[in-house]
């Protein structure tokens, strides 16, 4: 399952509609570990293309190092399909390469770049095997309460 | 000194869980058979028909090698060697029309 904060949700939205026709591109970032989506990280997409997406490879290093740096992950991996549903294609599939990632597309098919619910949907990418997860949205992640946090294996 | 060389989490599985290792060489080409002789079956994920995969990059002190001499980039006893698969899908649907796959399951 995904836990994600409304506002994050809201930006990666955003920023699908924006660049539509275009994919749009970009990373959450969160505590290493943590499974927990914080750091919102929207990226050009260098092909720029309405069919396909690939971070540059300088920003790529960037945002990698920078990750490191402060300890991070990538939690979420996001990218839009402008002309087709919020479900991997195959080539998304083959290029996965972040198991412990949440893939999370949106579709801005049909006029929804414009306006109307977007279709917005999360999956886990592992050794070219898609697997659909809930996404639940919260208006804030819990962080006052030390509550046990639900470990995937 | 050694080089070293940042290995990315899908392939840790060739370094025993290990984010960075050590390696030799005085090239790129030089650098991955020496992973691939402490790592058996790492080469395969990262070269194919003598060039790297499409979807690979490899950085040389930061620069991607794409623009500096690819596999005969030249290393530093110094150098860093960062790898890091692309982030990139898409709907296409016909991935030939990209090039090869990266990083065969």
């Amino acid at each position: 399952m995904l836990t994600i904060q409304r506002e994050i949700l809201d930006a990666i939205v955003a920023h699908a509609r924006r660049d539509h026709p275009d994919e749009a591109c970009g990373v959450v970032a969160g505590p290493f570990g943590s499974d927990r989506p914080t750091r919102f990280v929207p990226m050009v997409n260098a092909a720029m293309s309405p069919t396909f997406y690939e971070f540059d490879s300088g920003d790529l290093l960037r945002l990698y190092r920078e990750m490191d740096d402060r300890d991070e992950e990538p939690v979420v991996i996001y990218h839009s399909h402008t002309a087709t549903e919020a479900y991997p294609s195959r080539t998304d599939t083959n290029l996965a390469s972040e198991p412990n990632a949440h893939y999370v597309l949106v579709s801005t098919r049909d006029g929804a770049h414009e306006s109307g619910p977007v279709d917005v949907r999360s999956y886990r990418i592992v050794d070219g095997e898609v697997t659909e997860e809930e996404v639940t949205i919260v208006e804030r992640y819990d962080d006052d309460a030390p509550a046990p946090t639900k470990e995937s294996a | 000194m050694a080089i070293e060389v940042r290995i990315p989490t899908i392939l840790r599985t060739y370094t025993g869980g290990e984010r960075a290792v050590e390696s030799t060489g005085a090239s790129v080409a030089e650098v991955i058979d020496a992973l691939e002789s402490a790592h058996p079956g790492i080469k395969e994920r990262l070269v194919e028909d003598g060039a790297v995969r499409r979807f690979v990059n490899i950085y040389v002190d930061d620069e991607d090698i794409r623009f500096t001499g690819a596999l005969e980039t030249p290393v530093a006893e110094s150098s860093t060697v960062v790898i890091l698969p692309a982030v990139a899908g898409g709907a296409v649907s016909d991935l030939a029309a990209q090039g090869p796959a990266p990083l065969p399951a």
